[in-house]
């Protein structure tokens, strides 16, 4: 597995890259294997907000429904519109071609909060067992 | 203390070879996919896969009154079967519930099998050991020996346009003479078996039963298939592949609670061959009429019904979903559901009640994939 270490991670398993000041939010490549093929993706309204640990969106793979939670706090500025017909993206290229949003952060200080990535691959070895 | 330890098949150790990602599925350990349920699904549909699907329950029925017996304890006709024959039925309780749906086996006036679900075999078996008495009573049922020899047999599924080509490269006896729901006892990769032409994906196919070499035959189909692209499909696949055909799932379709005739299964009602557990409800329940029925739909335009989420019609609440998914070969939501009588018709236009929104749907006919034709 891939854990990019440019990148923050949740223990829910969605990742956050800070691009100049800006959020954007996508699923690892931990989470997309352990659903399987995903077929629909859900995001939220560009303008909308969003909270930090509470859900954003779905994604459904061919047998679950999952939540996606927020890593951040924020106004939504831009979501992937490619995954509403291509959600397998979210398959081959989770932390590219499948991102989901990117958010203006109201709060840096909850990046505080979040998971490097040797701390996320440990956790992730965790759960595994 | 401890948790019950999950039931294994002869083929675990496949499985885990093949990298399956493997689930709970009702105390069985068994493969829910391989290389993907997508990939699996279209192997299938497009030319050949095989499942283990040893889980299965398997009762022998025999003796001199065992037709009686059967008769008397399923809803479908057990005379119009003929030796090497297979037929599908559901046996149901007083009230018409259903116990279980399955499949009979004849291979002779006095002996028969029956291919049950996994997780309701201790069920089935204590209640055709539980009616003995009432059948000795109502239908004079007396010689007959009830075996239920599933922890012996596993068994083996290949699906798909090439499944005769690969099994026919194992096989002592020639396939085509196996017609649809018929089966013939044969040796496969030389271990004694008993192959069907049966299924539960919609594509041509077989079962396999088989007591030894499960592991021998399971290699040598993969190996054999090779030039057919065949892939192991697991629990994942096989259940998109018979939600396509709208074949009911014991416990997510059809259980205690709802009668054969409500899951659109009264094709194996058979009310003119004398009596059997559920009659009296049943002939009831077609005369006033379902007050119920299991219809198939699909999602107009994006969404995935999931069970229980529940089926409006005009905002009035007519029913609940029992299964969906995406449906990999139309590439829409597709799910089976109870919905009232009254709106069951096809064209109907329903909503599906998806995270709080209306989803707008449309009653089909079904199966859902029309596929080969």
């Amino acid at each position: 597995m891939d854990f990019p270490d440019d990148i923050l991670y949740t223990k829910e398993h969605e990742w956050v890259r800070i691009e100049n000041g800006k959020a954007r939010i996508g699923i690892t490549d931990y989470a997309q294997k352990e659903l399987g093929d995903i077929v629909f993706v859900e995001l939220p309204e560009v303008g909308s907000e969003v909270t930090a640990m509470e859900p954003l969106g779905v994604v459904e793979s061919v047998k679950t429904v999952s939540d996606i939670y927020s890593p951040v706090s924020g106004k939504v500025l831009e979501i992937n519109d490619e995954l509403e017909s291509i959600p397998e993206l979210v398959n081959s290229s989770p932390y590219e071609k499948g991102w989901m949003i990117v958010v203006k952060m109201n709060d840096k200080e909850e990046l505080k909060e979040l998971l490097s990535a040797e701390m996320y691959t440990k956790y992730v070895e965790e759960e595994i067992q | 203390m401890g948790f019950p330890k999950l039931k294994r098949t002869s083929l675990y150790e496949a499985h885990k070879s093949l990298k399956a990602k493997m689930i709970n599925f009702n105390g069985w350990e068994m493969p829910l996919q391989y290389s993907g349920i997508l990939d699996e699904h279209r192997a299938v549909r497009s030319s050949v896969g095989i499942f283990d699907v040893s889980h299965m329950g398997e009762i022998i029925i025999k003796g001199r009154d065992a037709f009686n017996l059967l008769q008397f304890l399923i809803t479908n006709d057990v005379s119009k079967l003929k030796d090497n024959g297979c037929q599908y039925s559901v046996m149901c309780y007083p009230d018409g519930g259903i116990v279980d749906d399955l499949i009979i086996y004849r291979f002779s006036s006095e002996e028969f099998m029956l291919c049950v679900n996994a997780s309701n075999t201790e069920k089935d078996y204590q209640w055709i050991l539980g009616n003995l008495d009432t059948a000795k009573l109502k239908a004079s049922v007396t010689n007959v020996s009830v075996d239920n020899i599933s922890d012996t047999i596993s068994q083996i599924s290949i699906q798909g346009k090439s499944a005769e080509a690969v099994l026919q490269k194992i096989s002592d006896i020639d396939l085509s003479v196996i017609r649809h729901y018929c089966f013939k006892k044969c040796n496969i990769d030389s271990a004694e078996s008993i192959v069907s032409r049966t299924g539960y994906t919609g594509e041509d196919g077989f079962e396999i039963y088989s007591k030894d070499n499960v592991v021998g035959i399971w290699d040598r189909l993969l190996e054999k298939g090779k030039e057919y692209s065949i892939k192991p499909v697991g629990l994942g696949a096989r259940d998109t592949l018979r939600l396509e055909m709208k074949y009911p799932l014991y416990g997510n379709d059809i259980n205690e609670k709802t009668t054969p005739l409500e899951a659109d299964l009264g094709w194996v009602v058979k009310f003119d061959k004398g009596d059997f557990i559920g009659k009296d409800v049943l002939k009831k329940q077609s005369e006033t009429g379902a007050t119920q029925k299991l219809v198939g739909f699909e999602i107009i335009d994006k969404g995935i019904p999931r069970p229980h989420y529940p089926i409006f019609k005009e905002k009035e609440r007519i029913g609940e979903v029992t299964s969906g998914t995406l449906s990999p070969s139309l590439g829409r939501g597709i799910g089976i559901g109870y919905v009232k009588t009254e709106v069951s018709t096809v064209g109907e236009e329903i909503d599906i009640e998806i995270r709080g929104g209306y989803q707008k749907a449309k009653i089909v006919s079904t199966p859902f994939y029309k596929g080969r034709g």
